[in-house]
């Protein structure tokens, strides 16, 4: 059974005063997650990432569609003890302490009472907040908030978390912290589905990833997939700052970084590369196919879509 | 009451008093003590009339504005602040948010109330030095002005459900306003003709009728409160206050949160 089953899920606002118009937030929507599976919700500012949330979440209604959640209709109030959700830059209720706002959520999220402080302690531990008590959430940084949404997330033991930005307000240890939290919950067999546009963190966390543009999908797959070597080149370095001009004459793209050089040579040229490095004596250090990146796939992806959305003005 | 309310109520109540919102107590109290002082130095055989008017009506008037003032921001201010976002994500209905919200407010100014009374009965000591039977009737009059703010705490957060704070104070403080001269309102109304009579009779019919819950001035005099009354007000009051949170509840179950 899928965790999240996004059935034609869609939003569109009236937008005016006087001449009320519709702006679409979000296209019919169809995504599948599945179970224990990392999944990252892709997408520049606006593109529809926090409308699908807010709508999975029940927090603004579809207009048309509807979604699954563990096999249940995502409306059942009932399902929502077994969700956490991270908001984008969340706000609490700042006459609290982290204690006291985990302690609520726990009462709202049915925690049980024994052991619910026990289990606050464990969380508040857990995303890095260890010396907090009795400091009310008005004096915390904005990273020290995230951790607290981060914790408020998990505090219920969900079997699926959505993250909005999670990386948001981080700095590079924290984020690194957040990073090794999403695939202990994968490990404990938690489906992560997060939202980012921090390409690098889909890139190392992700089993599966979906890109979506302007309210509408462009991409889902594997990770693995869509970063594939699909380009038929290989990256070609060496030590040394001297380009040998048989490699020029193959049409190798060179670049002199310090004391190596990286050159990409067509697939096909690598044997020839290799040799020309030979005979000039050059020591080479490495030779590996050129990979597209996710950000590559990302901005294919984006392109194209602008160029279709141009072509059909 | 589901336990969900209650932990909203709770937290409800906790915010306010974080937000040094008793501390109305202090100014009440001060107000309260200077007038006893007063009142005992100038008025001949009125002091006592005058210290249970006073007090009675400070209580009313202090609780009627944090009414206002804590209720037009309960929806509002965390739908802005999206603190709504963390607890409508858990296994809470909107609706149990709402009434969870009214609890935690009423609760605030039952407790309010009760502190307040404490220094109408200390003043009324300082100025008569001894308590007499009719002075229980007191009871009657605070029982009424908590009435009262289960209205005022049910249209405020009515209003906070599809208003902004600024116009939900407009609107409550002007429903306050016209409801404490409903009376007058009914009055007016049945000398009306026609089309007229009809609109006037509903709007009469329709703002609150805090005229009927206004005791103060006889109880200062000692003239009992009828039962029929007391049990007519309590009655109004919780339909009042039902109908308004059941509003509330209607329209935030279907707004869609920015």
């Amino acid at each position: 059974m899928p965790a999240i089953e996004i059935l034609g899920l869609e939003k569109t606002y009236m937008v005016g005063f006087l001449r009320k118009r519709p702006k679409v937030a979000l296209r019919p929507l169809h995504l599948t997650v599945e179970d224990g599976e990392i999944f990252g919700f892709l997408g520049p500012n606006g593109a529809g990432k926090t409308t699908t949330l807010k709508l999975l979440m029940g927090l603004i209604f579809p207009t048309g569609g509807g979604a699954r959640i563990l096999g249940r209709e995502w409306t059942d109030p009932e399902i929502k003890a077994q969700i956490g959700f991270l908001p984008e830059q969340p706000y609490f209720y700042d006459h609290l302490t982290a204690h006291e706002l985990l302690e609520y959520y726990g009462q709202l999220s049915g925690v049980p009472a024994k052991g619910r402080r026990q289990r606050v302690q464990e969380v508040l531990q857990q995303v890095g907040l260890h010396d907090v008590k009795g400091v009310q959430l008005r004096k915390f940084s904005k990273g020290m908030l995230q951790r607290v949404g981060i914790g408020q997330a998990i505090l219920h033991d969900p079997k699926v978390v959505f993250f909005d930005e999670p990386m948001s307000g981080l700095d590079p240890v924290g984020r690194r912290e957040v990073r090794d939290l999403m695939e202990q919950l994968k490990q404990a067999g938690t489906t992560v589905f997060f939202s980012t546009h921090i390409l690098s963190d889909a890139e190392a966390l992700c089993d599966r990833v979906a890109i979506i543009h302007r309210g509408e999908l462009r991409g889902v797959g594997a990770v693995e997939e869509l970063t594939s070597s699909v380009q038929g080149k290989v990256e070609v370095i060496w030590q040394g700052t001297q380009i040998p001009a048989t490699l020029k004459a193959l049409g190798a793209d060179c670049h002199v970084s310090g004391d190596t050089v990286r050159a990409v040579v067509p697939e096909s040229q690598q044997d020839a590369a290799i040799d020309a490095l030979r005979r000039e004596r050059l020591r080479l250090i490495s030779i590996a196919p050129v990979r597209t990146s996710l950000e590559d796939y990302f901005v294919e992806k984006l392109r194209r879509a602008e160029t279709t959305a141009g072509r059909t003005a | 009451m589901s336990a969900r309310i209650i932990h909203i109520a709770s937290n409800t109540f906790r915010e306010a008093v974080r937000d040094r919102v008793l501390y109305n107590l202090i100014a009440f109290a001060l107000l309260l003590s200077g007038a006893a002082v007063l009142v005992g130095q100038i008025s001949i055989d009125i002091e006592k009339l005058v210290v249970i008017n006073l007090g009675l009506t400070a209580v009313s008037l202090f609780g009627i504005v944090i009414a206002i003032f804590i209720g037009i921001g309960l929806v509002s201010k965390e739908i802005e602040k999206r603190t709504l976002y963390t607890i409508l994500s858990r296994p809470v209905r909107r609706w149990e948010f709402i009434v969870g919200k009214f609890f935690g407010l009423a609760g605030t100014l039952v407790v309010n109330t009760f502190f307040m009374a404490i220094g109408v009965f200390a003043a009324l000591l300082y100025v008569a030095h001894k308590f007499v039977a009719s002075d229980a009737l007191i009871f009657v009059a605070l029982y009424f002005i908590i009435l009262e703010f289960l209205i005022i705490c049910s249209l405020a957060l009515l209003f906070s459900s599809f208003s902004s704070p600024l116009l939900s104070a407009v609107f409550a403080f002007s429903l306050f306003i016209i409801g404490s001269f409903a009376q007058d309102l009914r009055g007016f109304a049945g000398m009306a003709h026609g089309v007229t009579r009809w609109l006037a009779t509903g709007a009469a019919y329709l703002v609150p009728n805090f005229s009927a819950f206004n005791v103060i001035s006889s109880i200062a005099h000692g003239q009992p409160v009828s039962g029929h009354l007391i049990l007519y007000n309590t009655v109004y009051a919780l339909l009042y206050a039902a109908v308004a949170l059941s509003g509330a509840v209607l329209i935030f179950e279907n707004r869609n949160l920015k």
